[in-house]
């Protein structure tokens, strides 16, 4: 049997009951669709956590305090509620340990600031003006303050793109003054948006330099965090190591299980992220593949239904001449052109569906080019594994007892 | 030329066992029109199935066209029924989702003797042997009669210019008129074409239209003469 008959009499065989084949494909489009769609989404909220957490600055550590001591069993109030850290921490951390290319401090407390007509309630950030290489924050209009600002307690403050415009719609605020606390602050630039959302959200907040933060609202000498600025990737365990002996010693602290502080490691976050959102990945791709599979079963009941509805066509075949394997063939053909033609579509159609949640900016689809050739791959599998039972079937048939079948 | 030595032909199920052929010897020459007859249960179909190469007898040779089949497997057997033999069944076993053409077609794909070119030349000829109206020939399989469907199954039987034409019952699911067209269009390609024709029924009638006939009973065959009273259909009377 040559190859050109064979694919005649299969789209002639798939396109005699339309309905049933265009069903029977429908699930696999299904199923290849999501698969794609799917580990396109997974990818696409991978690389953009990735891309978020590398942009809170590159080889980042940050030191936070450990938990409030309490006495006696009373209530935590969590880690980070202990007032241990200080400026001077800070200084001793840029002065003392090596390969560290920046260190800015920074007292955050939640405020309501006013201007003029508007007001709002947001994250007052006291910090130095190396914030802005540390924790690479880019300033869109005006400037950041000076360091001269800084220690001159001038009463400056940079907004961030949320905060301006919730306070200053679409005017421009720099050289606008707000209040905050009854103190009033001069404008003087607007941060560059980062792509923050949510209660934590780094685009809505003031920044103000460290120790008008201090005077002004906090009323003490203590940080909430010091943010350190390694000089390399491969620096960063050092840096921390030594940041973390350094600190125990300043806070005549012996045993390390009793630090009252902690470092966090950006490469550690990003790990942790990666590995979320791989696992996050898996789980999206297997329940697609599920669909996938019951997209295949269904091919292999429509290949059964087929083969017994056709049991006579298969005996008169036989009868005429044809062999099992070209039998075998024919009905293997019926299934892998099925899949096929599902495989295709599916690509189409979750390639399109990555396309549009992109663009209507649900969320960013990253489509990769191993997915499709996943999917194909498996949709070939499945279109010969779920079909070449119901072929043997066919192919196996006696011709008398199928030419006999009512 | 089909020889028949001593067919025996067992079934097995379970513990019983049922002799269906019980040592089956007969000749058929080229060109000759031969009925074979007998009540169900006979072994007039075994026979049927051994003689169309779709079964191989338990003991016994069969030899057709110098080649002894009777040994052979699966896939030899279907090389030997795309070569030598054409069937046609009492239930037609058309294609109905094919035209007329492609039906006629259909023994050609499997057969390594015919290329594509040749195909809808060998079934235009085996079409208008068997006698079916040029203008129905693009026509799909559920827009004819009983008699044209048949036709067009005899043109099929034909088309890979068989040894033998093995036809089982077939006037058996059209009515007498047509049965008479049917048996008529057999006698011409017998005695014009001088193709060998075996006719299995269990009408005396319908077997009335060989020269010679053939009575098995349980097994065996009990009655193997010439047909005397050979009914002829008039050719002339045949409308197509």
């Amino acid at each position: 049997m040559k190859l050109k008959d064979l694919f005649n009499e299969t789209t002639a065989a798939l396109l005699g009951n339309k309905v049933r084949s265009g069903l029977t494909v429908l699930g696999i489009v299904i199923g290849i669709a999501s698969v794609i769609a799917m580990i396109s989404i997974g990818n696409g909220a991978s690389s953009s956590i990735q891309a978020n957490i590398q942009s809170l600055g590159s080889n980042l550590l940050i030191v936070t305090p450990a938990a409030a001591r309490v006495i006696g069993s009373g209530p935590s109030a969590g880690r980070g509620s202990a007032q241990s850290l200080t400026v001077a921490d800070a200084t001793a951390i840029a002065s003392q340990v090596a390969n560290v290319v920046g260190v800015a401090s920074e007292v955050s407390t939640r405020e309501q600031v006013v201007a003029g007509a508007n007001n709002t309630n947001t994250t007052i950030d006291g910090t130095d003006p190396s914030y802005t290489s540390v924790r690479n924050l880019t300033i869109a209009n005006g400037s950041f303050f000076t360091d001269a600002e800084a220690s001159s307690l001038a009463q400056v403050a940079v907004l961030g793109p949320t905060t301006a415009s919730d306070l200053f719609g679409t005017a421009d605020p720099v050289g606008q003054t707000i209040t905050i606390q009854g103190v009033a602050f001069t404008v003087i630039g607007v941060a560059a948006a980062k792509g923050g959302t949510g209660f934590n959200n780094v685009d809505d907040r003031i920044y103000i330099p460290l120790r008008d933060a201090q005077v002004f609202m906090t009323g003490n000498q203590y940080v909430n965090d010091i943010n350190i600025e390694a000089a390399s990737a491969g620096a960063m365990q050092q840096v921390q190591n030594d940041a973390t002996a350094l600190l125990l010693q300043r806070h005549n602290i012996s045993n390390p299980a009793n630090a009252d502080f902690s470092i966090i490691n950006q490469a550690d976050i990003l790990s942790t992220a990666s590995s979320i959102t791989g696992t996050l990945t898996i789980l999206l791709a297997s329940v697609a593949g599920i669909s996938l599979l019951v997209g295949g079963i269904g091919i292999m009941n429509m290949m059964l239904t087929t083969v017994t509805e056709r049991t006579r066509e298969i005996g008169l075949r036989k009868a005429i001449g044809a062999k099992k394997k070209d039998i075998h063939m024919q009905f293997l053909m019926e299934s892998i052109l099925l899949t096929f033609v599902g495989g295709v579509i599916g690509i189409v159609l979750g390639c399109a569906i990555a396309l549009i949640i992109s663009a209507i900016g649900v969320m960013h689809a990253a489509i990769s080019v191993f997915s499709i050739v996943l999917a194909f791959g498996v949709c070939a599998l499945i279109g010969i594994i779920f079909g070449y039972y119901p072929a043997r079937r066919a192919a196996n048939l006696n011709p008398i007892e199928a030419l006999r079948y009512e | 030329m089909i020889e028949c030595n001593n067919i025996i032909k067992t079934y097995r199920n379970g513990d019983n066992e049922t002799r269906a052929l019980r040592g089956v010897s007969f000749k058929i020459t080229d060109g000759e029109f031969v009925a074979i007859m007998g009540p169900s249960g006979s072994g007039k179909s075994t026979l049927m199935h051994i003689l169309g190469c779709l079964d191989t007898p338990t003991s016994g040779t069969y030899i057709l066209d110098g080649r002894d089949v009777s040994t052979m497997s699966d896939d030899q057997l279907a090389d030997i029924r795309s070569q030598k033999i054409g069937f046609v069944f009492q239930s037609f076993n058309l294609l109905s989702r094919a035209t007329v053409m492609r039906n006629v077609m259909l023994p050609l794909m499997y057969s390594s003797l015919v290329s594509e070119e040749e195909r809808a030349g060998r079934a235009s000829q085996a079409l208008l042997s068997a006698g079916l109206a040029k203008d129905r020939w693009q026509h799909f399989s559920n827009q004819l009669s009983g008699g044209q469907i048949q036709r067009v199954a005899i043109a099929r039987a034909l088309v890979n210019d068989p040894a033998l034409i093995m036809a089982d019952e077939p006037t058996g699911n059209l009515d007498t008129k047509t049965g008479e067209i049917v048996m008529g269009t057999f006698q011409r390609l017998n005695e014009e074409e001088h193709r060998t024709i075996v006719l299995i029924t269990h009408e005396p009638d319908i077997a009335a239209h060989a020269n010679r006939i053939i009575h098995i009973r349980d097994g065996v065959i009990v009655e193997d003469a010439h047909n005397h009273h050979k009914k002829v259909i008039d050719q002339s009377k045949i409308h197509l």
